[in-house]
């Protein structure tokens, strides 16, 4: 739309945004007509994706994750806890998810949004469902010590595919993480090392002399689909997810294995073309996100 | 080579359904869905009159409760809330009474395997009950997928866990049409409304899961469309 002309130029600029305001749908199906969105992007590609590792300095391991506007800070604590008797050489995994205001204005304080649950919850079937992690990794002494790993995710800003940002950023943070050195103090209970410690003090080291990563599975990458008629839209922003309500999460691993299909209803029914369309948007989408996950490490390790 | 499961049944067999209708006499429309020891409980309160902040007060919207059978409401509790909302969303004619909730409460009786198909089977028949305007009715089925890659239906408890992987599916019901079938209609792929997967398969043991899936509900519409028939003869207070 041309803005020049004064007057008449401004007042075609303004219809549009009311326009756009008042009746979202018929806006974005005339640009669907055109195989484009209002922000330009084709309707298969998603929104430039940055990945930094490390920015919490205290956090075991960490990662701050960028898809679009959407924001999402993971970060990892280890904790040394006494493993439980049915799983006596496996350590533990909790993941907490949360929207705190600064992400969006609907979410007030005091009152969590309904979202939050559901992506933890959805976070940790998705993580236990994928063979990323092995728990007997997190395990010191077999039966009395083991790592309790406590992720937090953050969601600094919400503008669609929170489920997408949010499993990129643990999947990050996971591979960023750094086990600490513990040794066994004289009451024989095992504590974490921190710094430079006198041969003399350690009575006996239960990991390498450096810290040790984990070794991760394949890992789990996700794409967030809306399905609008005949359309296919991959990585939607906050706008299209509140006027097409239906979308599709596929989330593969780096192996081609499915590891979760959600579609939590929606009027647009998914049939099996559609859903071979999803999964093949969301191959290509895994390539890209393991390109730029393996870029982001090896910078870390020349640093 | 057949899969042979612990009680006895064929990979493609389902569990006997039960369904009862009109149980609570306050609610406005209540179902009861058994499909072997699972059973939950469906009671339908609305329309009523007003709508809940930040949901659009040109359409109906729908609040749905879960209530598990021990323990407090977590995560997974409000995880099934959601997936059911948007579910229900999607058959319901949200059109017909904007401003108005419609309440669905579930109660979890027995858990033994194959719980929300169980809960989205319970609450359509409970909005039937009801008389809340549908476009059709949600079938809901459990697929499992074994080690050996075989799917089996309808798992119960101890079957879910040690298989593989399992996927919930929801299908519209399948219609019965007056006019005789053109037959291109039989070409048509069936289309989901739901899919909640758990566990890792391939692409194509998902699209198997789908097949068999497809022709479960439509052994399950078949089912629900001879209940929901059945009717008191001097019942005149709920239309059909």
């Amino acid at each position: 739309m041309e803005s020049s002309e004064g007057t008449g130029g401004l007042s075609g600029e303004i219809e549009v945004e009311a326009y756009r305001r008042l009746f979202p749908l018929p806006f974005y199906e005339r640009h669907l007509l055109e195989s484009v969105r209002p922000d330009a992007r084709p309707l298969n590609r998603a929104r430039d994706t940055t990945i930094a590792l490390g920015p919490v300095a205290s956090a075991d391991g960490s990662a701050l994750v960028k898809i679009g506007d959407t924001t999402m800070l993971a970060a990892i604590k280890l904790e040394v806890m006494t493993p439980s008797t049915d799983a006596p050489d496996e350590g533990s995994l909790a993941i907490e998810f949360q929207m705190p205001p600064i992400c969006s204005p609907s979410v007030r304080p005091g009152r969590p949004a309904e979202v939050a649950s559901v992506i933890s919850k959805q976070l940790s079937d998705v993580m236990m469902s994928s063979e990323m992690i092995n728990l007997k990794e997190l395990s010191l002494i077999s039966g009395k010590a083991a790592w309790m790993a406590y992720l937090d995710i953050y969601c600094l800003s919400a503008d669609g595919c929170l489920f997408d940002a949010a499993l990129l950023s643990a999947i990050a943070a996971f591979s960023h993480l750094q086990i600490p050195l513990v040794s066994v103090n004289d009451d024989g209970r095992v504590i974490a090392v921190f710094g430079e410690l006198p041969e003399a003090k350690l009575k006996l080291e239960l990991v390498n002399k450096e810290k040790r990563k984990l070794s991760l599975g394949s890992k789990p990458f996700s794409l967030t689909c809306i399905l609008h008629e005949e359309y296919i839209l991959a990585d939607p922003n906050a706008e299209e997810e509140s006027i097409m309500d239906t979308f599709v999460t596929v989330v593969l691993d780096s192996l081609g294995q499915l590891v979760s299909i959600y579609k939590p209803g929606g009027a647009a029914l998914a049939n099996m073309s559609t859903i071979k369309a999803c999964i093949a948007l969301t191959k290509s989408r895994v390539k890209e996100l393991n390109n730029i996950l393996s870029e982001s490490l090896s910078e870390m390790e020349v640093d | 080579m057949e899969v042979v499961r612990a009680d006895g049944r064929t990979p493609n067999q389902l569990r006997p359904l039960a369904c009862s209708r009109n149980l609570l006499h306050r609610a406005h429309g209540s179902a009861r869905w058994s499909q072997g020891d699972t059973i939950v409980l469906a009671a339908v309160y609305g329309p009523k009159a007003g709508i809940r902040k930040g949901e659009n007060p040109e359409k109906a919207s729908i609040e749905v409760i879960w209530k598990p059978k021990t323990g407090q409401t977590g995560k997974a509790e409000k995880e099934y809330e959601m997936i059911l909302k948007r579910t229900l969303q999607s058959i319901c004619l949200l059109a017909v009474h904007p401003n108005t909730t419609t309440s669905i409460i579930l109660q979890v009786v027995g858990d033994d395997g194959a719980l929300l198909p169980c809960a989205i089977n319970a609450s359509c028949a409970a909005l039937v009950d009801a008389g809340v305007p549908l476009k059709h009715l949600a079938v809901a089925i459990c697929c499992g997928l074994t080690e050996g890659g075989y799917v089996v239906l309808d798992p119960t408890k101890s079957e879910e866990q040690k298989m593989r992987a399992f996927a919930y599916l929801v299908f519209p019901n399948s219609s019965h049409s007056v006019l005789p079938k053109a037959p291109s209609a039989v070409d048509e792929e069936p289309g989901i409304i739901t899919s909640v997967t758990y566990g890792l398969m391939s692409e194509s043991h998902y699209i198997n899961c789908l097949g068999h899936g497809h022709a479960a509900c439509a052994k399950i519409s078949e089912f629900l469309r001879k209940s929901l028939q059945t009717q008191f003869p001097g019942d005149l207070s709920k239309g059909t």
